[in-house]
């Protein structure tokens, strides 16, 4: 069964492993979260505007995302980003789009559509009158979300955006299937190289099992500290 | 933006000899359908039961049901079919191994087994939460009326929770069915998997993804209509489930 467990096969590609492989699907995940969560936050606010054509348009781009698969929607981004960057800048030509870079924009412009109902609930959670005494005191618009809403609905919401980042940082698994060189991308380039992939698919297995794992633990601390006692 | 349009190409041969592209995309759909549907009634049936076990009053069963939660929601989906496709053949026994390297369709039973054990635990959560959503007094009376905690739970618990998780439930039937395009990572001919394949073929990108979005979309539809079908059928009067929690759940009007 494990008789011919070779230890040596993972110990030989650490390095690529883990300072290619997990760097890129962190940093990916990171950036994305960030990126994704300021996006999502923007769409949310769209969405809840009283302005038809914005609250239209926000609805329609996060429910036509969420209605197709994360597979489909990598190589949407991956085959347009060319053109993209080719009409942005001008050019005659389509343009060559780094794998960092485009991961990266897929997920922002992907995840954004999950945030955005997460946060467009967290607006929605604040009572209306909180936003009635803001204006009431003559705070704008912008004043209004950045002093009194959106602190209270990010602190609301705090547990559930993370949840959400952990199904991102499983999502960025899948830009194997455009080569792109994440962790298991590469785990599995060593482990055809070396014909070992029962080594290989178990290692990425139990790395994604241990921190997936330690996320969430971390979650559900947090949510425990953050419930406010009404 | 120069690129060469031509809508025409999906009455054209393709070079799987099988029919015109558009007959391509329709096998990859069907494929798309069988998984997500064999999957589907397996991770009911598996989340049903593990959702069950975790509210159990034995310490036991409800740890073993945690346990498995937790197992199969923390490794990515792709990453589980890979498990099953290359890893779970080589450490049974040989015979075993054999045997389920050589099953006809391999790539479609992993796909199943694999979406079915991933989204079983996220059907599970909602069977928890929808047994643990109910009044205690309905455990109470049951038992009151002397049946036995099996007879407690067919018979007055779960008909409730699954009405009660029936929007939630949607959404994951909407979510396996999305998922399954994982599939081509183990070589199945799904629907994204002969759209990437006639991208290649015929170079007109744009064409047969805007294709294959539009089946997904369709087939999305369907599910969300055949659903509410099914909810408005099972209801049982005077127990109006929250309209309000299911329309946040497709994300509003």
């Amino acid at each position: 069964m494990f008789g011919n467990f070779d230890f040596q096969a993972i110990v030989r590609g650490w390095h690529a492993l883990i300072f290619e492989g997990l760097a890129f699907t962190l940093e990916v995940t990171f950036l994305a979260m960030i990126g994704g969560t300021i996006l999502g936050t923007v769409f949310a606010m769209m969405r809840l505007s009283s302005t038809k054509p914005l609250a239209w348009f926000a609805g329609a781009y996060v429910n036509l995302l969420r209605s197709v698969p994360l597979v489909m929607v990598i190589f949407w981004f991956y085959f347009m980003a060319p053109y993209i960057g080719a009409w942005i800048i001008g050019a005659e030509r389509p343009v060559q789009v780094g794998a960092f870079a485009s991961a990266l924009i897929t997920f922002i412009l992907f995840e954004a559509c999950y945030y955005c109902e997460i946060m467009r609930a967290g607006i929605q959670s604040i009572p209306a009158g909180q936003a009635n005494a803001g204006y009431a005191l003559g705070f704008s618009y912008w004043q209004l979300m950045r002093l009194v809403i959106l602190p209270q609905a990010f602190r609301n919401m705090l547990p559930v955006l993370l949840t959400q980042t952990i199904v991102l940082f499983q999502d960025v698994s899948l830009v194997y299937i455009i080569s792109l060189p994440d962790f298991v991308t590469i785990a599995s380039k060593i482990a055809q190289r070396d014909n070992r992939l029962v080594e290989m698919y178990l290692f990425v297995a139990v790395v994604y099992f241990a921190l997936c794992l330690a996320l969430s633990y971390v979650v559900r601390r947090l949510r425990a500290r953050l419930t406010i006692i009404r | 933006m120069n690129y060469n349009w031509n809508w025409g190409i999906f009455l054209e041969a393709s070079p799987d000899g099988t029919g015109s592209y558009l007959y391509t995309l329709f096998l990859g759909t069907r494929w798309t359908i069988a998984v997500s549907l064999t999957a589907w009634v397996a991770a009911l049936v598996m989340g049903g039961v593990v959702g069950t076990l975790t509210t159990l009053p034995r310490r036991g069963w409800a740890m073993l049901g945690d346990a498995y939660i937790e197992f199969f929601r923390n490794i990515p989906l792709l990453v589980q079919m890979f498990l099953w496709f290359f890893v779970v053949p080589e450490i049974v026994p040989e015979v075993i191994g054999t045997w389920m390297k050589q099953t006809p369709n391999s790539s479609f039973w992993t796909a199943v087994v694999a979406l079915a054990f991933f989204t079983s635990t996220r059907v599970a959560v909602q069977f928890r939460a929808g047994i643990l959503s109910q009044a205690r007094g309905q455990m109470m009376a049951a038992q009151a009326l002397g049946m036995n905690m099996t007879q407690s739970y067919c018979y007055v618990i779960l008909p409730m929770a699954f009405r009660i998780i029936l929007p939630p439930l949607t959404s994951e039937f909407m979510n396996i069915l999305k998922n399954s395009s994982v599939a081509m990572a183990v070589g199945l001919m799904e629907l994204t998997a002969q759209t990437r394949a006639m991208q290649e073929f015929s170079f007109q990108v744009f064409e047969a993804f805007t294709v294959s979005t539009i089946i997904y979309i369709v087939i999305n539809m369907v599910i969300v209509f055949g659903m509410r079908r099914l909810e408005r059928w099972l209801a049982v009067p005077g127990f109006s489930i929250d309209r309000a929690s299911e329309a946040d759940l497709r994300g509003g009007a």
